[in-house]
This record gives C-alpha cells, sequence and structure tokens, in this order.
C-alpha cells in the first residue's frame, strides 16, 4: 500500500472561543478525489485554508508526502515552519477560492502566467505556451487577452482553475468553486473538473454543496459535524446508506433545500 | 489706493521666477510624500510590533504638530547638531515628512480595501511577500487612492508661502521683498493670490480626471 500524500494527526483550530477543528486525524491517499460534505461551520473549508497555509493551526501535524508542513526538522527537533519551508510546501498545493479571486488588474493570460514567471523562474514565452494550454483545457483561451471583469462568474472560475493548474501542483483544493455562480453557470465549471479528474492523477479535494457533483466526481467522501469527521466512506454508501442519524438529517435538509443528489 | 499697470509688469519677472520655485517645491514635497506615506504605511503594518508602534508614533508626532514649527526646525535647530541644509532641501524634507504622514493614511485605507481574498490568491500562487506587495496588492491599492493623494499636494501646494519663513524664494517670499522694496503690498498681494488660484484651479481639472480616471476599480 502506497503512504498517504495527506497525513493530517491531531490537529486543532479555533478562531476566538470558537473551536471548530478538534484534535482532526485523516489521511489522502495519492491520486484520491474527495468530496467533504456537511454543515456551514462543521470545518470542512478550515481544513482546506490550512493545507493551503491560510490558517495557522493550534496543535496537531501535518505531512504532505512525508514532510511536515507546518515543522520543520532540525537535528531531530520539530521546530515551527519558517516563511522558506512554507514556500518549499506550497509548491506542492493550488487552491480554486469560492470567490475565484482572480487578479483584477491583470488580464486573464496574465494571471495564468504570473506565478510560474515569478515563483519558477519560467520564461515568458513558455509560461504562455503553457497558460494557453491550460485555458484551451477550460475553454477559455479566447479570452486570453480579457479582463477579469468581462467574465462571468463560470468563465472567472474556470480562469481560476487554470491558474492554480499553471504551477503543476500534486495537490488540487477546491473551495465551494460553484457556491457564488448563477445555477445557469454550475455546469460549465463542474464539466471541467470533470475533465480534470479524469485527466490527472492529482489529489482533489472538494468541499462542496454540489451533492450530485460529489457523488459522481468523489472516490471518497467525508462528512463533517462540529469539526469531526461524522461518518465516511463511498460515495453509494454515503449518500443512498448513510448510517449516522445527523448524516441522514444533512442530506434530508440539503435535499429539501432544492440541491441535487 | 490704485491699481498700477506698469509696476505690476515690472515685478512679473520676480513673481515668476518666485512661482517656479514654488511649484518645484510642491513638484518635490510631493515626491517624497508619497514615498514617505507609503513607507510609514508599510512600516505600520509590520510584523514587528516595535517597529510598527514607533512609526505610527512618530508619523502621529509629525501630523500632530504645525508645518511652521518642523520647518523651523529642520532649517534652524538642525544646525545646532550640525546638520546644515540648504532653505530649498529643508523645506522639501519639511513638506515631503508632513504630508508623508497624511499620504500614510490615504495608502492605509486604499490596502486596506484591496479584498483579503487576493492576499489569499497570492498565497495560494506561492508569491512572496514582497512579489504579493509589488505584484498583487499595490497595483490594485494605488490607482484607487490617486485623487485622494492629489487632494493633499493641491493642499500642500497652498501652503508652500510657509517656505519663506526658512527663505526660499518661493512666490510669496518674493512678492514680499518687491512690496517691502517698493512699499507697495496691492499688486504684489494680489498676484500672488491670482497666481495661487489659477494653479489650483487647473489642479482642480486635473484632479476631476484623475477621479475619473482612477478613481473606480473594476473587480
Amino acid at each position: 500500500m502506497p503512504a498517504p500524500i495527506i497525513k493530517i494527526d491531531a490537529i486543532s483550530k479555533s478562531f476566538g472561543a470558537f473551536k471548530v477543528l478538534d484534535g482532526l486525524s485523516m489521511q489522502v491517499m495519492p491520486g484520491e478525489k474527495l468530496a467533504l460534505i456537511g454543515p456551514s461551520g462543521s470545518g470542512k473549508t478550515t481544513i482546506l485554508r490550512i493545507l493551503m497555509t491560510l490558517e495557522r493551526i493550534d496543535a496537531g501535524h501535518i505531512q504532505i508526502e512525508g514532510e511536515q508542513l507546518y515543522h520543520m526538522e532540525r537535528n531531530g527537533q520539530l521546530l515551527p515552519a519558517d516563511e522558506r519551508h512554507l514556500t518549499k510546501m506550497r509548491q506542492k498545493i493550488g487552491m480554486v477560492f469560492q470567490l475565484f479571486n482572480l487578479f483584477p488588474h491583470k488580464s486573464v493570460l496574465d494571471n495564468v502566467t504570473l506565478a510560474p514567471m515569478l515563483t519558477k523562474g519560467t520564461p515568458r514565452a513558455a509560461a504562455e505556451k503553457r497558460a494557453f494550454e491550460l485555458l484551451d483545457m477550460v475553454g477559455m483561451a479566447d479570452k486570453a487577452k480579457n479582463m477579469p471583469a468581462q467574465l462571468s462568474g463560470g468563465q472567472k472560475q474556470r480562469v481560476a482553475i487554470a491558474r492554480a493548474l499553471a504551477l503543476s501542483p500534486k495537490i488540487m483544493l477546491f473551495d465551494e468553486v460553484t457556491s457564488a455562480l448563477d445555477p445557469e453557470l454550475v455546469n460549465e465549471v463542474l464539466n471541467v473538473m470533470r475533465r480534470l479528474a479524469a485527466e490527472t492523477d492529482m489529489t482533489m479535494l472538494l468541499v462542496t454543496h454540489e451533492m450530485g457533483f460529489a457523488h459522481d466526481f468523489a472516490d471518497r467522501v467525508l462528512f463533517f459535524d462540529g469539526g469531526k469527521i461524522v461518518e465516511e466512506g463511498k460515495p453509494d454508501e454515503i449518500f443512498s446508506h448513510p448510517k449516522q442519524e445527523r448524516t441522514q438529517s444533512f442530506l434530508k435538509k440539503i435535499i429539501a433545500a432544492g440541491h441535487r443528489v | 489706493m490704485e491699481w498700477d499697470w506698469d509696476f505690476v509688469w515690472q515685478i512679473m519677472p520676480t513673481l515668476i521666477e518666485g512661482v517656479k520655485i514654488t511649484i518645484l517645491a510642491t513638484v518635490l514635497g510631493s515626491a517624497l510624500a508619497a514615498v514617505v506615506g507609503l513607507a510609514i504605511a508599510l512600516l505600520r503594518r509590520s510584523e514587528n510590533k516595535a517597529v510598527a508602534r514607533s512609526v505610527g508614533f512618530a508619523a502621529e508626532f509629525i501630523r500632530g504638530t504645525p508645518l511652521l514649527v518642523q520647518l523651523y526646525f529642520i532649517f534652524y535647530v538642525l544646525p545646532d547638531v550640525g546638520i546644515l541644509l540648504p532653505p530649498m532641501v529643508a523645506g522639501t524634507i519639511g513638506l515631503g515628512l508632513h504630508y508623508g504622514t497624511y499620504a500614510a493614511e490615504v495608502y492605509r485605507a486604499g490596502i486596506d480595501n484591496v479584498p483579503r481574498g487576493q492576499w489569499e490568491a497570492a498565497k495560494a500562487c506561492n508569491l512572496s511577500a514582497r512579489q504579493t506587495w509589488t505584484h498583487v496588492i499595490l497595483p490594485q491599492a494605488i490607482p484607487p487612492m490617486i485623487p485622494a493623494l492629489a487632494n493633499y499636494f493641491i493642499a500642500m501646494f497652498k501652503e508652500t508661502p510657509l517656505l519663506s519663513a526658512i527663505t526660499v524664494l518661493e512666490l510669496m517670499n518674493q512678492a514680499k521683498s518687491v512690496a517691502n522694496t517698493y512699499y507697495r503690498y496691492v499688486e504684489p498681494m494680489t498676484l500672488v493670490g491670482a497666481f495661487f488660484l489659477v494653479i489650483s484651479l487647473c489642479s482642480v481639472v486635473l484632479l476631476r480626471w484623475l477621479e475619473r480616471r482612477y478613481g473606480r476599480v473594476e473587480r
């Protein structure tokens, strides 16, 4: 059995008095497609943000490909990671945000080429060639010269996916990437992600309220509540035969709210 | 009291020399204020709390004391500790420091207005702190603040007569000297007012244009 690409060991995180994660442990295997579902405030987005180093953890350890994320090993001791270590670790991880967060002052093409040129020293020509391949994959190559403000939400999100892919991360984090979209624009983004899942062996973690998509996309579904994994399993097990009462009531509420399963 | 056009034409070359110095002081002072303001704004966000706090205190101190007092200090007091500055240099530093503290507040607001998601996207793109500032945050923060900065620089322009107190031969000082020479005040002082009014009005037109050009950000 191969080693897990992500190993989360007893991490805790509080925002003020609110304990979002309380001693959470989980593992993700290389290439695995994971869907994290659960009510708001259950900690699922916080996990993605912690993996992207947007939030620090209060306790516990995380290993990416066997290497500590928030700690450095020096002379057999674990010290808090410095910025250099974090920069090295971040190369392995990419993230797509709910609100796209494209750079509004840069064209679509420049959004995609910026990070490779700055962080990897990729020459402009090579960065643009790669950017066009990625934009082509997400169906946005013809908008390469446009500014983000000229795009629809679905188009922005597809560009954001291309931007995250440009650094060739091993792990991709998708944080409610369709939640801010008009309903008719959701599918164009989901289709891109379906293709991505089918064509690459990237490890993907997906936080979503699109239960139907989670069902099709994921190898494994984790149901979170109160900062803990209440139930996990294959999509069919979770969506068709949830064992836990909390999972059942959550899925019932989601269906009642009009989300497809 | 009679208006004497001949006198006006006679003193005009001297006053125009003064206008040149006034404009030069404003431009140099503005440039320095823009840099000082950015430095203060960035240092106040420093993770080193001692640096952030002492820069904050110094900025409050400069903003809370009159420009005239600061000019006297730079020009007449600093020589006591061996720092002797030409009038124009002392004036530029005074204007730049004083208005830099105001500019810092504009920068602060502009930087705070960049959404948190931009910082997070920069981090997800693995940009360094420096790259985040130069490629993501400042290019978005600065254009919307240009009208507010320009407003302060116009205000600074109208305060340049204070430089006459430290012997800079700007417009007001030239007017005073011709007035004192000929014992006629009405023409020189009226012309000083007229010069300032004309340049201010032009600046306001420029400011309106800047507001239209940079005032809005598209997201």
